[in-house]
């Protein structure tokens, strides 16, 4: 991560950046365990949050980062912004960089939107989601959670199971545990199968147990309830019989096999009731790594002296 | 119904002209590589230009006193080049380029002859709007403008616009290009009714559902940057439908821009069947693939898009064995604001007037993938023939428009420095060998290096 002005995607970092941010994110875990979980590591800086998609996780689960680094914080969301003005991206974006911002976090829907304001932007830019590209920091902290249980990446089966073709979760996923010497399996409908996609150099198939055979993670990602009205798949109900974790399907997987999900969930849809909240689940967890993991992404990406990591 | 095709070009006396012949009205082009597909020359010639027109083509020509000379040695002289698709913006987006300045950059470009796409604001869809086009070139335009006029009223795709009338007033082709019919019925008529107009039909193919929404070609690269594709099978779908009707209705119909494999197989089995199909190809599409797009380059997007390295390997061997008949820019100008945005926002198109030469003689010809006669064909006698206009042939007696390429100059492209009033091409920055450097429009230097 030295070096870099911006984090855009999994895809651009090498397996040691991807272990290093792993690494510092473990120290800032321990940070938030203190009764005071707050270092003075981003004081000075200034970091805006420009969401102009919906969202709680991140938004939060960054707004959090920043504060527990002591960083000043702006928040954007999309409506009531000059954005229904009309204003585009680029004029927005330079508008609030001029406000000597330090750091932009960017949601977008625009796939590359990140990369286009990383061009003109002297900042650093940190893509929160875009499109359906990438969103490196829950591929980031879905890695760690794994980490944190398994001790290791390498060999690892992980399933991630849903609509793969619209995901930028699935990508981000798939590009960091690759890296790492996981072995990944997409699993979904071929109507929310991208082309090429074995390309990257998972396996691929539509036959829920056949992945789940074996799995060490499964990741389940949400269905979007509309696609259920597009021509892309007949009912929720069909998936829920032909992709839905269940307890039973689950028992194909590993003893000790790990279920986590980006969220929201569709209970009973993607996700059966009691595999969310049942003893393989580790989704909460996710939620709480998720913090630690930004605050590492956003102090690497500081240009903070090594000198001032937390003890 | 008679159909004649009227010379509708006005004579460009109008234009001043810095440049022109000898105090005798004479101008000879000498020692250099004449190249005219159409009659097979291909060596070292004299021409002599008197007035508008070619006089004589010679080994050897005597310049008289008041002759202009030009020294041509190592230099190639073929017929003024003829890109059949273009859009010149105007009426309606003059920000973007205007009949005046994309003229201009097709003489900087080495064209003499440019066809114009009818989906301006507002269309070229009655005759009125044909002869403001023909009446705008030629006061402003330093070549010749040949007008497309739309198939249908508003380019809609629902009502015939009347294309006999569009006919009488100039146009030389009729096309919704940018739009695809969805309608089969309704570009069945379209197509009868222009077969006995005489006039042929230019198809933009792209079915008008699948891929709706994408932004890019649908395969690994689309999968990898996250953006929703155009399949390939959107173009071939459409291919198949426009080649049964042409079979059904025995019109003319020629195929705009191909970029896949599959057209090019649908193309080469009508052309076996003995269909009046012919079909073009453009020079990004010859030589870029959609691993272009990587990055977000908004100059790599444009429709059809850049597809698979597969596609455009068949491509180049369609043009190669002639199933592709053509090589046209579609040049499709675009102001700043509407390019540098994000991937999904941005427009639709690039440029290429001024850059069609070179990308052609450095990635086709120096190549060896294709000859020079040939590559020279695919931008004159072979828009020529399927416009059916006077234009791509150095003979005695024809319109003196003619073009000088040197094809040894090399050049890096600078779109800044292009007389198109856009700046949106995929080639910025290349270094490219080959460029036209003199561009004769009825016996007038309209350009000169």
């Amino acid at each position: 991560m030295t070096g870099r002005k911006d984090l855009l995607g999994l895809e651009d970092l090498s397996g040691k950046e991807i272990e290093l941010v792993l690494d510092t994110a473990r120290s800032f875990k321990e940070v938030l365990e203190r009764p005071i979980p707050k270092v003075p590591t981003l004081r000075g800086k200034t970091i805006a949050n420009l969401f102009f998609e919906p969202s709680t996780r991140t938004r939060i689960s960054f707004e959090l980062a920043e504060k527990r680094l002591s960083a000043d914080t702006v928040s954007f969301t999309a409506a009531g912004s000059s954005v229904s003005k009309g204003e585009n991206l680029k004029d927005t974006a330079r508008n609030i960089e001029a406000m000597q911002i330090d750091m932009i976090v960017i949601r977008h829907h625009s796939s590359g939107a990140p990369h286009f304001l990383a061009r003109s932007l002297k900042c650093s830019v940190i893509n929160a989601g875009d499109g359906m590209h990438e969103h490196p920091t829950q591929g980031l902290l879905d890695i760690f959670t794994i980490r944190e249980y398994k001790k290791r990446i390498e060999g690892l089966k992980v399933v991630i199971v849903g609509d793969i073709a619209h995901s930028r979760v699935a990508r981000s996923n798939i590009w960091g545990l690759l890296k790492l010497g996981a072995k990944v399996v997409v699993c979904g409908p071929w109507t929310l199968m991208p082309l090429g996609i074995e390309r990257l150099g998972v396996g691929v198939t539509s036959n829920i147990d056949e992945a789940l055979e074996g799995a060490d993670v499964v990741n389940v990602l949400r269905i979007q309830l509309e696609r259920q009205k597009s021509s892309l798949l007949p009912t929720l109900r069909e998936y829920a019989r032909c992709f839905g974790i269940t307890r039973e399907r689950l028992s194909a997987a590993k003893g000790d096999v790990l279920v986590m999900h980006p969220g929201p969930m569709n209970r009973g849809v993607e996700i059966a009731q009691d595999v969310a909240d049942g003893p393989f689940s580790v989704i909460l967890e996710q939620v709480t790594n998720g913090v630690a993991v930004r605050m590492a992404v956003l102090y690497l990406l500081s240009g903070i002296e090594a000198d001032d990591k937390p003890e | 119904m008679s159909v004649r095709k009227k010379n509708l070009f006005q004579n460009l006396s109008a234009l001043p002209s810095k440049n022109s012949c000898g105090e005798d009205g004479k101008l000879l082009l000498r020692n250099g590589r004449v190249i005219d597909p159409s009659s097979g020359i291909d060596s070292r010639m004299d021409v002599l230009i008197s007035k508008d027109k070619i006089e004589l083509i010679r080994e050897r020509i005597e310049a008289e006193g008041g002759t202009r000379v030009l020294e041509l040695e190592g230099k190639l002289v073929v017929p003024g080049l003829v890109d059949m698709h273009v859009h010149l913006r105007e009426p309606g987006r003059e920000d973007e380029e205007t009949i005046s300045s994309g003229g201009a950059a097709a003489a900087s470009g080495g064209f003499t002859s440019i066809a114009c796409m009818a989906n301006t604001q507002p269309p070229i869809d009655t005759s009125g709007m044909v002869r403001y086009v023909l009446e705008a070139a030629s006061r402003t335009s330093p070549v010749k403008v040949f007008p497309v006029a739309a198939a249908t009223v508003g380019l809609r795709g629902e009502q015939m616009a009347e294309i006999v009338d569009l006919r009488d007033a100039g146009a030389v082709a009729i096309s919704d290009d940018g739009n695809f019919t969805g309608n089969s019925e309704v570009a069945r008529r379209v197509m009868e009714y222009a077969r006995m107009a005489g006039l042929p039909v230019i198809s933009h193919c792209e079915d008008p559902y699948v891929g709706k929404g994408g932004v890019m070609n649908e395969g690994y690269w689309s999968t990898a940057l996250g953006l929703k594709g155009i399949p390939a099978a959107s173009e071939v779908a459409a291919v198949g439908r426009e080649i049964a009707l042409a079979e059904l209705t025995r019109a003319r119909i020629h195929i705009a821009h191909v970029s896949t494999g599959g057209a090019v197989d649908l193309i080469r089995q009508a052309k076996r069947k003995g269909l009046a199909v012919t079909a073009e190809a453009t020079p990004h599409h010859l030589v870029l693939s959609d691993e272009a797009v990587s990055g977000y380059d908004t100059n790599a997007k444009m429709n059809p898009p850049l597809r698979s390295e597969e596609d455009r390997r068949a491509v180049v061997e369609g043009l190669r064995d002639g199933t592709i008949d053509v090589i046209a820019s579609d040049h499709a100008p675009h102001c700043e604001e509407e390019k540098d945005v994000e991937f999904d926002e941005a427009a639709f198109g690039v440029i290429g007037l001024e850059t069609t030469v070179g990308v052609v003689m450095t990635f086709l010809v120096n190549k060896g993938v294709l000859s020079l006669s040939q590559a020279i064909a695919a931008l004159t006698a072979a828009p020529s023939s399927v416009l059916d206009i006077k234009a791509g042939r150095i003979a005695r007696g024809q319109a003196a428009d003619i073009t000088v390429i040197d094809p040894q100059l090399e050049w890096t492209v600078d779109p800044c420095s292009f007389a198109s009033r856009s700046r949106n091409s995929p080639f910025k920055g290349w270094t490219l060998t080959g460029k036209s450097v003199l561009t004769i429009v009825d016996g007038k230097i309209v350009y000169q290096a």
